[in-house]
Formats: structure tokens, sequence, C-alpha cells
């Protein structure tokens, strides 16, 4: 062991100690050999760690140190809107009659909940839109295949089993693809053109009689608009397609362009993004899925319906998909989205988007002397740089991300969207002041001056974090998933 | 506007414009065409202040019957546990939950190690050897098992016990359908797998036989003769497991699982209506390359400092696309964490005693309805759950005791056309001797 490594939990276990406090036992006791067959009693103890109530909070309280999330500081992870998750969701949250109820129990004891579900879906769908909305995916890729599931449900009832193929932008998020080929589909790549957008011609050449759907981010993960989208809407409907929203970036477009009025049939939705549920440090998410009402059928089941005064959850849909999740979705998470669109109103959400957009064109504004910019056109909630620039002095993007790190920044995402050269995609978010964007922006500056002048203080960065660069070859090759006892 | 979460001042705005060079933020949307820009504002409800809001929500939340003012023999897949206190104050620290996938390792090592331990504490209740960093919940974690198994053993047909979970039969199905994978349920006998239907059913052509240990109706099932059937044709042994119930229970890796899944939700993990809770995923070392999802990994830097990675990147679909076997992205990392936690605080002991003290309450009301008159059903060696068989509808019957403060037990006529009039009963650790006497007396008109 190093000096400085961090202790994990089952090195600091002591025989005899213990962190909890169970109920009185006030049945009286039987033996448990009694009870269970022969070789179901188990022998041989898991070994958990042994440790005080304060060895758990100190122990966990240095990991958090050891963590970066948006209360430490600036986060412009682009494509994952890493905006400031507002307290009062939390406490909502835990609140008893949300935290603890059993998602069995008589619809009659659970009203509240239903109703917040049901003003919830009626939220969504003025939002993006669409028709009617589903709660029930846990997170955005979960939505997307829940989305072709019904795409392709839609198309088998209508006789139509030649659709097979899924269109896939090539600068799409990694999860269209996958999610693509695990709801059956095989994906077809359209090109970009040199403004960063859909390349009509293309897209016209690779749509026809075996297309399911086209699957589109927009603005797209260059943080561009898809100004062509009608045309693109209507090349895909008249091949009998249908048009697929990932809805990662909804943050773009609040209160200024709906999903279905562009011609989206069906949309999903990141509440861990646009409205405010915690990145949690990877989910729990939750990704709702809204649709035209052709597509209203094939919903996954149950719904949340009103009937006169009352909420029930509608089991009664011969034709839905079936269930992609146990119960109703991930609830938790939906009632501090719920929370959230209710403290920013119409009039909020429309300042979200707007500041979102402003803040992302004054960063790109202020930076493109110093980096290089693919695309010379306003953005949306997020941009892309090109260090290629850099690049040619021996310092790659992942250098520029490390140094960053020296300054107290999370980086901007890397190397994604594919389509852009050592990529770097910035989303400042709106929920960031004009000081924080300027300070960020200085650092950028000085790393770009560094490159130039000092390229050995970027490559051999990051210099004040726990820990260097990590050998992931090795974590690789030879990996340790687990802690063993010496 | 202002507002508490958009700091920027008119002059910030009005600079920033300049800086850009247009003459207002309007202009930077004019790249959406006329025909599809959205005037106006949308149709919902006007914000509301922190303190109405709060108002506001507390009685919606008070329209529901909670399990802290109720008294809950309610499980069937989610139940009613001891939370450690400390949990919730380890979740609520914002380093953890306002950070996303630790995609920069060096200033995510707090999550990274937390998710590397959650691996480790799965494999030692699972005897699994390698475990990932969380599935969605139970039910698709079991989906992606059988999908796993398809993959692995080039064969299109599952098999799973008509006593898994009725929801998780429905998620596999779901996921099935997606890859044009058959599956058939295999009857149950008196409450556990029906052996010798199995054999009957096995064959060359099965990818995995799924079964749930402890199952839906709370039994035992019989976990040798099952592994040797399914094996012998070379199909996985893929099991769902309550991990709680493997603080007593010999584990499925013992038994030779090739794969288990299930929910931890047993573990600090509020019952929330159904979630979020959170998924876990185990497998043999021989299937580590094949798991979905993320995994952590120890490494070391430079200087020879221990370090935690995102590992075998190459399973993922930010890697591998349209090639990638599973398309999860985000999991369910904070309550990776919650049961983490929840998982130190029981610890070694603890587990244990906690698993031990739902087997003897659970039993001891088992012999209480039973000196009282009642006839449990599908009865046998079982977990935290049994089946009583009632003279009216379940539903029924639950109303009638919600009045008394009581949430009664599952309506297993849902599902099993032959079960109706039966409950299914959940008795944690939580219910004391006087609660499980209160209930079976409350039930007392109702035996069959």
């Amino acid at each position: 062991m190093h000096k400085d490594d961090q202790a994990l939990i089952f090195e600091l276990t002591k025989p005899g100690r213990v962190g909890y406090s169970l109920p009185e036992m006030d049945v009286p006791e039987l033996d448990l050999n009694e009870l269970l067959p022969e070789g179901f009693l188990r022998e041989e103890e898991p070994e958990l760690p042994e440790v005080s109530e304060l060895d758990i909070m100190r122990h966990y309280t240095a990991l958090s140190r050891r963590n970066h999330g948006v209360d430490s500081g600036f986060y412009p992870l682009g494509s994952c809107t890493m905006k400031y998750n507002p307290k009062i969701n939390e406490n909502v949250a835990r609140f008893n009659g949300f935290a603890h109820i059993h998602p069995l129990q008589d619809e009659s004891s659970v009203q509240g909940a239903l109703e917040l579900m049901y003003d919830l879906q009626e939220h969504l769908i003025e939002i993006t839109g669409m028709d009617e909305v589903t709660l029930q995916p846990a997170a955005g890729a979960h939505g997307e295949w829940t989305g072709l599931m019904m795409i392709r449900a839609y198309h088998e009832a209508n006789g139509d089993t030649k659709r097979t193929k899924v269109v896939v932008p090539d600068s799409a998020h990694g999860t269209n693809p996958a999610s693509a080929t695990v709801a059956g589909f095989e994906t077809i790549t359209v090109k970009s053109d040199e403004n960063g957008l859909v390349d009509l011609e293309d897209l016209r050449s690779v749509v026809g009689e075996d297309t399911a759907a086209l699957m589109l981010t927009n603005p797209n993960t260059l943080g561009l608009f898809e100004e062509n989208i009608l045309e693109m809407a209507e090349i895909v409907h008249a091949a009998g397609g249908k048009l697929y929203y990932d809805g990662a970036n909804l943050n773009a477009v609040l209160s200024k362009a709906r999903p279905g009025d562009m011609g989206f049939d069906v949309v999903h939705l990141n509440l861990h993004k646009t409205f405010t549920g915690p990145h949690g440090g990877g989910g729990p998410g939750s990704g709702p899925v809204g649709v035209k009402a052709d597509l209203i059928p094939f919903l996954p089941k149950p719904i949340v319906a009103k009937r006169g005064d009352e909420f029930v959850l509608d089991y009664d849909r011969p034709q839905s998909i079936g269930r992609v999740k146990p119960y109703y979705g991930n609830f938790g998470i939906n009632v501090r989205a719920y929370t959230y669109i209710r403290t920013m109103g119409p009039d909020g959400l429309k300042a979200v988007t707007e500041y979102a957009v402003l803040n992302a064109n004054y960063m790109m504004r202020r930076l493109q002397e110093f980096y290089d910019l693919p695309f010379d056109r306003h953005c949306k909630h997020e941009f892309v740089l090109s260090g290629r620039r850099q690049k040619k002095l021996g310092v790659r993007t992942l250098d520029i991300a490390k140094r960053l790190l020296d300054f107290g920044y999370h980086p901007p995402t890397i190397y994604f969207p594919l389509n852009v050269e050592e990529c770097i995609m910035i989303e400042p978010t709106e929920t960031e002041s004009k000081e924080t964007l300027d300070a960020f922006i200085d650092a950028m500056i000085q790393i770009a001056k560094e490159a130039e002048e000092n390229p050995e203080i970027v490559q051999e960065a990051p210099h004040t974090t726990v820990i260097g660069r990590l050998d992931e070859t090795t974590a690789a090759r030879k990996p340790i998933l687990r802690y063993q006892k010496q | 506007m202002k507002h508490r979460y958009l700091p920027m001042t008119e002059a910030d705005k009005q600079a920033m414009l300049e800086t850009i060079g247009v003459s207002s933020v309007q202009e930077l949307f004019n790249d959406i065409p006329e025909s599809v820009q959205f005037k106006g504002e949308y149709k919902i409800k006007q914000a509301k202040s922190e303190t109405a809001l709060m108002k506001e929500l507390t009685q919606l939340a008070g329209k529901n019957a909670d399990l802290k003012a109720n008294t809950c023999f309610l499980g069937a897949g989610v139940y009613d546990h001891y939370m450690p206190v400390i949990v919730d104050h380890v979740l609520s620290r914002s380093e953890f939950y306002t950070a996303y996938t630790p995609y920069q390792p060096e200033i995510s090592q707090g999550e990274l190690q937390a998710i590397f331990e959650f691996q480790t504490m799965i494999c030692e209740l699972t005897g699994m050897d390698v475990a990932n960093s969380s599935m969605y919940d139970g039910s698709t974690s079991l989906a992606e098992a059988a999908m796993l198994s398809t993959g692995q053993t080039k064969r299109k047909k599952v098999l799973i016990s008509s006593a898994v979970h009725p929801e998780s039969k429905e998620v596999v199905k779901t996921y099935a359908k997606g890859q044009y994978v058959e599956v058939v349920e295999i009857p149950h006998n008196d409450g556990v797998t029906d052996l010798d239907a199995l054999k009957e059913m096995m064959s060359d052509e099965i990818a995995a036989v799924i079964v749930q240990y402890p199952n839906f109706f709370g039994r035992i099932e019989p976990m040798k003769e099952l592994e040797e059937i399914i094996h012998g044709q070379k199909a996985m042994f893929v099991v769902s497991s309550n991990p709680l119930a493997l603080g007593a229970l010999t584990p499925p890796g013992k038994f030779g699982a090739d794969i288990v899944a299930g929910d931890a939700q047993v573990f600090g993990i509020p019952t929330a209506f159904g979630g979020p809770h959170c998924g876990y995923f185990a497998v043999t070392n021989k299937l580590m390359r094949k798991v979905p999802g993320r995994l952590v990994g120890q490494t070391t830097d430079d200087e020879g400092r221990r370090g935690f990675v995102l590992t075998l990147q190459a399973r993922e679909q930010h890697i591998r696309r349209d090639k990638a076997t599973s398309n999860i992205c985000s999991n369910q990392a904070l309550n990776a964490l919650a049961a983490s936690v929840a998982m130190t605080a029981l610890g070694k002991k603890g587990v244990k005693e906690m698993a031990t003290a739902n087997m003897q309450k659970a039993y001891y009301a088992k012999k209480v309805f039973k000196e009282n008159g009642f006839e449990l059903a599908l009865e046998g060696p079982s977990f935290n759950e049994f089946v009583v068989k009632l003279n009216r509808p379940v539903k029924e019957v639950n109303q009638a005791l919600l009045q008394k403060g009581i949430i009664g037990g599952y309506d297993l006529g849902r599902d099993f056309t032959d079960l109706a009039n039966h409950m299914l009963v959940a008795v944690t650790e939580l219910r004391t001797k006087e609660e499980i006497d209160t209930f079976v007396k409350e039930l007392g008109d109702y035996h069959a």
C-alpha cells in the first residue's frame, strides 16, 4: 500500500465492531436448521465490513471529498446538462407520503402519488407537444429502447414487417445505435454535412421502405439546431417511417420549439438532465417517453389515468408493448422533476433555455480565438471546439481536460461527437454566473498559451489532484473488480 | 425575470450579447424555422414560491397512506425494512449526488471507490466472482441476464419459472421480444418450480432457466436439483435473488448459478412507490467480459498510488454502438451508494441477524395464523413471505384493513387465476409481535 492510499472500508474492519441497531427480537426463536432443508442455511459468512457508525461516516466523508459534483464547482460536461440540483427537490422526495409508500398498495391509498404522476404527464405533454406520456422508463437509454419497441409494434400492427432499419446520424449518442440493436433493428448511419447538420441527400438515399425510424437529437450533439427538420420529417414520413426525438438536449429549446411541432412521433426526456433530478454519480435517472396519438395504444402499461375525480392505473391496454420496468418508473426522480417544473413555471422554463443558450454562445465567442471552432454559427445550449491546433503542438484534448482539473473544474465532454477531431464539447447550463464562465474561459485561454509556451505542464497534468493519471490499460488487461482479503 | 436558480443580471446579459455580437437573445434562436417556433408560454401551472410549493406538496403527499403511519405486511418484491439513519446522511453529501458518471477518475475517486466496494459486497452476498456497478432494478437486471444467456449460448429460448415475480416475468418478456427470444413459463408445483415439468421442457435449445430464490411465494427453490437439470443441457442457471435473504441462506453461487440478478432495495432504499431502487448483476469469472453496464476496476497511477477507474469499457454502448449487447448508460449509482452504506452498517453480523429476524418473525406469523384457524397455501420452507387463504377478495379485505392502519398483503389473484382470495403476506424484521398478533386478529373474519 502507498502511504497516500485511501483505505477501503474492508481494511477498516475490526471483528467485534457493529454499525447497526436492529429492532428487538420479540417473538420466540426457532432453530433455523429445522426450518430449512439441509444445505440451505448459510455456513460461510459474507465478508462485509465490521465498523462503527463513526467509522462509516468518516469513511464516506473522506470519499466524498475525493469527488467533484456540481456543488463543488463548475461542471461543463457537454450533453449532460450539469445544472444546479435544487435542494427543495431533495426535501420533497423525502416526504413520508412520497418516499415511504408501497407500489402495490390499494389505489385509493396512493391518490396523492397518482395525482402527481398524472399532473407531471400533463406538464410533459405540453412541454413536448406530444399526445400522451409514460413515466415508466428508468433512464434515457431505457426510454430510447421503449420508444423503438413501440415503433416496432406500430409497424407490426400495420402488417408492415419489412421495416427493420433505424437511421441514426454519425453524431448521435452511442445509446441510439445500441438501443436500436436491442430493440431488434439494424442501424444505418446517415452522414453530417460540412455545416454539422444531417446531410439531406444522404438521408434521402438511406431512407426507404425498410426504414422503421430516424433517431435524431435536436439540437444535435454539436449543439446545432437541425434547421432542415421539416424536410427531414417529410422524407422519413413519406417513406412510412417514424421520427424519434432524443431529448438529451431539450434544455436548448424549452419554450422555443417543441418536438411534437417539429414532426416527431416519439420523444424521450432525460428528467435527470433538463429537469434536475440529480445526476447521482450516474443515476438513478428517469426517461419518460411521449408519443403522438397513433402510437398511444402501444405505450407500456400501466398508464396513470383520471376517471372523474379519481386517479387510476390503467392496465387495460391490449396493444401495449408490455412492461419495460416493474411498477411505475423511478417515481422518486419524477417527484423531483415535478417539483422543479412547478418551481420554474412557464416563464421560468423559457428563461432557462434563453440563459443556457446565451451562456454557450458567449463562451464559444470568447474561446474561438484560442481553439478551432469547426462550426462557426450560433450554437444552442452547447458547442464544440476542436483541439487540433494544440494537437500540432503535441498537446492532446485529453491533456487539456486533465489540465483543467488543476483549476478546479470538471472538464467538458471530450472525443465526442465522433465526427470532430480532438473534440471538446462544452455545456455551461443556465445556472452558472458570468463570473464563473469568465474564470473558466480564462483558464482555457491560459491552457492554450501553455500549449504553445510550456506544453509539458499540460501534457503532465493534473498536478493538484489526489491521484495522477491512472493506468487504464492494466486495469482492463488484468481486471481487479473486487476487494480480496490479503 | 428574477429566479434563485438563474444568476445572470440584466447588465451581465447585455455585456454578453455585445461579445456575441447580437442585439437580443431571440436572435440566437433564429435558426429555428419560423413554422416550428413555439410562440408564447407553455400552458402549464404558474411558478410557486418555495414556501407555497412546499405547502402544496406536503398536502399532496399527505393524501397517501405511508408506511411510517401504517403497519405494512405488503412485500411482493418491495419491502419495508430497517434503514440505518446514517444512509441518508451519506447520500446527502452533495459531492456524490450532484456528480455524474465518473468519467474523470482523478476527481471521481470517491464515487469509483464506493462502487468498487459495492461490487465487492454484492459478490460476497451472492457468492459470485464479479458484480457490476448496478442496473435499473431487479426486473430489468434479470431481463439483461436472460439476454446475456442467449448471446453466450447462441440459443434463442429461455425458460422462466412461474414462481418468479410476475412483473419481472413481464419485463423479461418485453426484452425478449426486442431480440426475438422465446420465453416459456415452467409451472410451479405447490409453490416451487415443478422439476418434472422442467425436465420435460429442457433441451439443448434452451439458453437459460430463470428461477427466483426465495421465490415470489416466499419459498426456497430446490437449487441443487435445478442446477443439475439446467447444466445437464449446458444451459445457464440464472437466479433472481433477494440479497438480504442471502445473509441467512446459502448463496446462489454455491449452488452453481451462472448469473445472479436482483434488487438491493432491501438495503437502505425507500420503497418510493416502486422506484428508484437498485438492480444488481453478478456473474462467474467466465462471463466477466459479457456483463452489461459499468464496471469499476482497481489500478495505480505512475507513483504507485491505488486508484479506481471505469474499466472493460469495450463492452459498452458508447464504444460498441450498434454492436453493443446492452444499451444501458445511466444506472442507479446513488442507490448503489445507499445500499453500500446500509450493507456496511449491517456488516458481517448484522446482515445475518437481520435476515434471520425476517425468518423468525415470518415463521411466528405463520404459527399465529395456523393457531387461529387460517389455512396457509403453497406452504413449505420460506424466507419472509407466505400465502394465506381468505374467504373474500383480497382487495376488499385490504380496504377494510386500511381503515385500521394496516397495509395488507399482495393479492395473488391479480396474476394467478387459481389463487383468487389468496394473500401473499410479508413479515420483515420491523414488525413487532404485537403488530403481527393484531394483523391476524383483524383478519379474523376472513379465514376460508
